[in-house]
């Protein structure tokens, strides 16, 4: 659910990062912080246990710049991914706009990976969304793992409506912006199209 | 998709800015803060210079959602009121015709007593201008007044927010 702000000229847009637990989705999103111009970012918070672990979301907004006249800005969010924060990832959805999948490629993880995607199709459902029909794409991360799977095998068993899909080593920064930057430009022709 | 997109437009702006201009001053509050349940700021007046207003609005959104769920366990539809005592600073956090959330920050020059009076009644004012907002967002995109300026974004448009 976009926030157009015609009294301030602004856009705002909401992407959240869902995934399984240890999957990498805080990683891409201080990766993004880190390498975002100071002037472009707000501060990042992170509700995280002692150990680290996401305890309820980390948020990073990103500022930008214009387009046709209005400041665009993204919030990014992710969720807790170990299973039994479920009724914290119900909330973080809301209003969402955009979907990254961040998908752990260790063949260990891949049936992690499925349970986490039928959880975002329960959960988008509940808020009364379709996957189907938001803006989404997937990211294997996690690529340089020597147990990781082929991208080939992954995008068979995670990939059900023809998706962008992108390798990603998150803690080097591989294939985090080009994630970021597609579900941006699918969030923002969503808008084209209106309603 | 779900819901519509939520449009403000200058018009329920300036009438929202004037009713917690005048709750910030009822209240002597530092702060008074207006958020979409989603965790967008609608508005703010006040001491906000200190305050980054972005986490602000995010944090408020997510301790409401959090607080609506607890309340659900237990049985209550809601606890429309939170509030946080710090030691100079306190939050008032009231939720405004079940869809926007409304932050008081103030001090000792004020009190929780009088906050909660004033919020009361200012929360009734903003309920109605939000109604109105929330049927022109509701209403189809190009009856607004000019008519979506988003429909001709090209994808120049967009690529030029990522050229560096």
């Amino acid at each position: 659910m976009t926030f157009i702000n015609y009294a301030a000229r602004e856009i705002n847009c909401k992407i959240v990062y869902y995934g399984p637990g240890l999957g990498g989705k805080t990683t891409n999103i201080k990766f993004i912080y880190e390498k975002t111009n100071p002037n472009a970012k707000g501060k990042l918070i992170s509700l995280a246990t002692e150990t680290d672990r996401t305890l309820f979301f980390d948020f990073l907004p990103l500022d930008l710049g214009e387009i046709r006249g209005f400041r665009t800005r993204f919030h990014l969010y992710t969720v807790p991914g170990q299973v039994f924060y479920d009724a914290s990832r119900k909330l973080i959805l809301k209003g969402v706009d955009g979907v990254v999948f961040v998908a752990d490629s260790q063949a260990a993880r891949m049936e992690a990976n499925l349970e986490s995607l039928r959880n975002l199709e329960l959960n988008l459902k509940e808020q009364g969304y379709d996957l189907r029909a938001v803006p989404y794409v997937v990211q294997l991360n996690k690529r340089d793992l020597p147990t990781a799977l082929p991208v080939e095998e992954m995008k068979r068993q995670l990939v059900f409506k023809g998706e962008p899909v992108f390798e990603a080593i998150a803690a080097k920064g591989n294939g985090v912006f080009e994630t970021l930057k597609t579900i941006a430009k699918m969030v923002l022709l969503e808008l084209r199209k209106g309603r | 998709m779900a819901g519509a997109d939520l449009v403000l437009h200058d018009e329920e702006y300036q009438k929202i800015r004037e009713v917690i201009t005048r709750l910030r001053g009822e209240c002597n509050a530092k702060v008074v803060f207006l958020v979409d349940k989603n965790g967008q700021q609608i508005a703010a007046e006040g001491e906000l210079e200190a305050i980054d207003t972005t986490a602000l609005a995010s944090l408020a959104a997510g301790n409401v959602a959090a607080t609506d769920s607890l309340a659900r366990l237990i049985g209550e539809k809601e606890f429309s009121i939170l509030f946080h005592e710090g030691e100079r600073d306190n939050l008032h956090i009231s939720v405004v015709g079940g869809r926007v959330i409304l932050v008081v920050i103030f001090d000792e020059r004020s009190s929780l007593g009088l906050v909660r009076l004033r919020v009361k009644k200012g929360s009734a004012e903003l309920a109605a201008i939000l109604d109105v907002m929330m049927k022109k967002s509701a209403a189809p995109r190009k009856a607004a007044a000019g008519g979506s300026p988003f429909a001709e974004i090209t994808d120049e448009d967009i690529d030029k927010l990522f050229s560096d």
